[in-house]
């Protein structure tokens, strides 16, 4: 077992020394960005034909406007946002976007790093269907998005306490929450 | 049955009343649709034409008040729970509970936050039927179940 996994290990490394180097100004979406907002971009990612950009927090709204409005880049379609939670990392949050572009049949995607507490500000403004994934990610992971219209819980109850997907979320809650709630929320719970 | 409740000895009148009144409520099964993950699928295959529930007596209905049993299909989460209790009040007597389902019976495979872990916890249940989801086969198999059950009740002499 112990060379199949030496094994594996190394081919993971052989793997991330054959990663091909790209030349990121051959994708307009870098180019325009970094022409635009040049310290926006910190980290750049091509892999499996994704290109995946890590933004600065502040500029996020910027960034996704221009790639909304900008004729060549056209990014007209919110796919998804997600919340990451990376107890390990110095800074533990990430929110990350998944933007199509229905004309150009391109994909991108985008990522923003928060620390605790920090807020980012919210994309409902470029996309209106930004509102409820914002929800969700504020639900699940707690992450706080600035000048949302509506932030408030999506899927879970609204008097529940604690965001689930944090890693350090127990699997079956808090002890005794699940059983707390349901007998604040039904007198017959204990006398059945 | 009110007044003359537990105040009738056994004897043939008796039993022979009971024998309708059970024969009239077996045969005339109306569940509430409690549909609420990939068993509720099931549940509506169940009373498709293939499978054909009708020929049981047992038609589908959308609101309590006109149900005798509540068929809880899927996982019942905790959000969902008041509702299910809600509803299950509004039922008039006698009714029954079907679980359908390994998630109504225990929570199944959700051993986390959200889900109630058996719907015996939020009301009584009558017939459990296992399965992830169960066939319609077996989804008719606990109707017929509940069926022989209500046959044992005794009407004017509970």
């Amino acid at each position: 077992m112990a060379e199949n996994e030496k094994k594996v290990v190394q081919k993971k490394e052989q793997q991330q020394e054959e990663k091909p180097k790209v030349d990121f100004n051959k994708f307009p979406e870098v180019r325009k960005i970094k022409e635009k907002f040049p310290e926006a971009i910190e980290e750049m990612d091509y892999f499996r034909e994704e290109l995946t950009l890590r933004i600065k927090k502040d500029y996020i709204v910027k960034v996704c406007e221009l790639l909304r409005d900008d004729p060549e880049l056209s990014y007209n379609y919110l796919e998804d946002i997600c919340g990451v939670h990376y107890p390990k990392r110095e800074k533990p949050l990430e929110v990350v976007y998944h933007i199509y572009s229905v004309s150009r049949r391109t994909r991108i995607r985008l990522k923003v790093s928060l620390a605790e507490n920090e807020e980012v500000e919210s994309v409902c403004s470029v996309w209106p269907s930004a509102n409820w994934f914002e929800r969700e990610a504020y639900d699940m992971v707690g992450i706080r998005f600035a000048n949302h219209p509506d932030l408030r819980r999506i899927l879970l109850p609204e008097d529940w306490e604690g965001h689930p997907l944090r890693k350090d979320y127990p699997l079956e809650g808090p002890p005794g929450y699940r059983e707390k709630w349901l007998r604040e929320h039904l007198p017959y719970y204990n006398k059945l | 049955m009110g007044v003359i409740d537990r105040r009738l000895p056994d004897n043939k009148l008796t039993e022979v009343i009971d024998k309708v009144v059970n024969w009239a409520r077996a045969s005339s099964l109306w569940p509430m649709t409690f549909g609420l993950a990939c068993c509720a699928i099931e549940m509506m295959a169940a009373g498709a034409s293939r499978f054909d529930f009708d020929r049981f007596g047992v038609i589908f209905r959308a609101t309590p008040r006109q149900s005798d049993v509540m068929i809880v299909a899927g996982t019942l989460t905790l959000k969902m729970a008041p509702v299910l209790r809600k509803v299950y009040d509004q039922m008039p007597e006698p009714r029954w509970v079907i679980s359908m389902g390994s998630c109504a019976n225990s929570g199944g495979i959700y051993k986390t936050y959200h889900v109630v872990q058996g719907v015996d916890k939020i009301v009584p249940v009558d017939v459990y039927v296992p399965g992830c989801p169960p066939r319609p086969e077996g989804l008719m198999y606990g109707v017929i179940r509940l069926q022989e059950k209500i046959f044992q009740m005794k009407v004017l002499r509970r």
